[in-house]
């Protein structure tokens, strides 16, 4: 692309709520938005909404939202000058800008290389520590137990026990006291090595009600970084966040001030350009906090951010694709009020959170002061079994946590969700809960409040 | 010897394999217990076991591997 300016015309390489939340963007913005869909998807609200619609294939992700291939031939075919490949599917895989930019169409998100080093749990880790971002602290692989306790010891109990070729959660256990480490670490040791042919273990120090909170950041082709504060995401069942707010409660100003600095120090070191996220677990104890990773994409829960700061990020992300220059200094950048954000998903909490896939027979979406619904369904439409469960997120803001809170109440009785079983009452039992309402909540709370 | 059919309990996408790399779970003319495992469904993105209610032998595949299907659909003959 010649000077900088806008897309005139935008592939949405995605569905449901993220797809609608692009196509809205692109349409305020005066730029065409081009949907794509699978044949599962035909009749879905995305397609309705947008410009214009390409099918790119089968129901089934793996042979259209996930095909490379199909996304570059819609973009070519359509004649767009650019893709927003929206949140999972294609927007981390570095293919996706590669095959674009070969095909000389832009891509809505960061370099290929960024993706590439930021996706690597270890140049990831390397980056924080060159940016001088803590990171949790951890030991190289360990071939004996006395190693690992004189690590365990230096950084204090708990700790946990890591395969060093584990990932996904498997082959971790811990460690409370300083006498169970020998046996854990023969354990762990012939574990990894039946379960991954890799007997090899590393120490991390375990954060003990660590709380997960992230920070939003934006960041131009011209070496602008801004951060836009903080979302808390604590509230967790098996990883996948429910509940996101914005800021994050009780959280000290100082430390807050920390967190973004970091945030943008690692997105300056990687060379980071569009919307991103960068991860932290955070000692509610010591107010110590540790990076985990960096999302290079928008993320599910970018709304609450939205609400208060007033910034558009998705509009942002088009504008930086474009080449153009941040509007906002960090000084310009300012908070207001509170917002939450509660996941409404088509999984029946009283089955295990068993997936429910199905026509919606009714879908009543609460509306109001402070409140914004984002969501790629309406009344009518069917929820496809193949892709992510994700009807609805409902948001709410208020001048402060009190009043987003009373909003939030409000707006989840408003909301009828009928013909799938959905999340929406446990979301009506969290607001009521009162480590929720007291912001005294960590990552393992809402587990614990689920099997109590 | 009596017909057994094994059915989707749910929608999704049915997989022979555990992963792409692994051998099917069974293939025509494997003898299979009740109880087995003879494929998944993914559904959402979460995957589920699928066993066979009967012992038999298999012998016919009646989706393809990666097929989307429906709740109820018959995935495979058994004798």
């Amino acid at each position: 692309m010649g000077a900088a300016s806008l897309p005139r015309k935008v592939l949405v390489a995605n569905r449901g709520e993220i797809a609608v939340r692009v196509i809205r963007a692109c349409q305020d913005l005066g730029v065409t938005a081009v949907a794509v869909h699978s044949e599962a998807d035909t009749d879905a609200l995305h397609v309705a909404l947008a410009d214009e619609a390409v099918a790119i294939g089968p129901a089934p992700a793996r042979s259209s939202y996930l095909d490379v291939g199909r996304i570059v031939d819609a973009a070519r075919t359509a004649g767009c000058d650019a893709v927003h490949p929206g949140y999972g599917f294609l927007s981390e895989n570095a293919a996706l800008p590669r095959a674009l930019a070969e095909a000389g169409i832009a891509f809505v998100g960061p370099p290929a290389e960024v993706i590439e080093q930021v996706g690597d749990k270890v140049a990831a880790r390397g980056a924080a520590k060159a940016a001088a971002v803590p990171v949790v602290p951890g030991s190289d692989r360990l071939d004996t137990a006395e190693e690992a306790l004189g690590f365990a010891t230096d950084v204090g109990f708990p700790v946990l026990l890591k395969a060093a070729a584990g990932g996904g959660g498997r082959g971790i256990r811990r460690v409370d006291e300083p006498d169970e480490l020998a046996t854990a670490f023969a354990e762990a040791s012939r574990e990894a090595e039946a379960a991954f042919g890799d007997g090899g273990v590393f120490v991390e120090k375990c954060i003990i009600d660590a709380r997960h909170v992230e920070v939003q950041i934006l960041a131009d082709a011209h070496g602008a970084v801004v951060h836009l504060g903080e979302r808390e995401c604590s509230l967790q069942r098996r990883r996948q966040k429910l509940v996101e707010e914005s800021p994050a409660p009780g959280l000290p100003a100082g430390l807050r001030k920390e967190l973004g600095a970091a945030a943008v120090r690692l997105a300056t070191e990687v060379g980071y350009r569009g919307a991103g996220t960068v991860e932290f677990l955070v000692d509610p104890h010591t107010w110590s906090f540790y990076f985990i990773e960096v999302n290079a994409r928008i993320q599910v829960e970018h709304g609450v951010t939205e609400l208060v700061t007033g910034v558009d990020l998705v509009v942002e992300q088009l504008r930086i694709a474009g080449g153009l220059p941040l509007p906002l200094a960090q000084d310009e950048i300012s908070w207001s009020g509170a917002a939450i954000e509660f996941r409404i998903n088509a999984e029946d909490p009283e089955r295990g959170f068993f997936p429910s896939p199905g026509r919606l027979t009714l879908l009543r979406l609460p509306a109001g002061p402070g409140v914004r619904v984002d969501t790629g369904f309406e009344t009518g439409r069917s929820i496809p079994p193949y892709y992510d469960s994700l009807i609805a997120k409902v948001m709410v803001w208020g001048s402060d946590r009190e009043q987003a809170l009373a909003r939030a109440r409000r707006a989840l009785a408003e909301l009828a969700v009928d013909g799938v079983a959905s999340t929406a009452p446990l979301h009506r039992r969290i607001v009521g809960w009162d480590a929720f309402r007291s912001g005294q909540f960590h990552t393992g709370s809402l587990e614990r409040f689920l099997a109590g | 010897m009596a017909e057994h059919i094994v059915h989707a309990p749910f929608p999704g996408v049915f997989y022979r394999r555990p992963d792409p790399e692994s051998p099917p779970f069974v293939n025509e003319s494997d003898t299979v217990a009740s109880g087995s495992v003879v494929g998944l469904i993914e559904v959402m993105k979460m995957f589920q076991e699928i066993r066979s209610e009967a012992d038999g032998t298999v012998t016919e595949f009646l989706v393809e591997n990666e097929a989307a299907v429906d709740a109820g659909q018959p995935l495979m003959r058994l004798t």
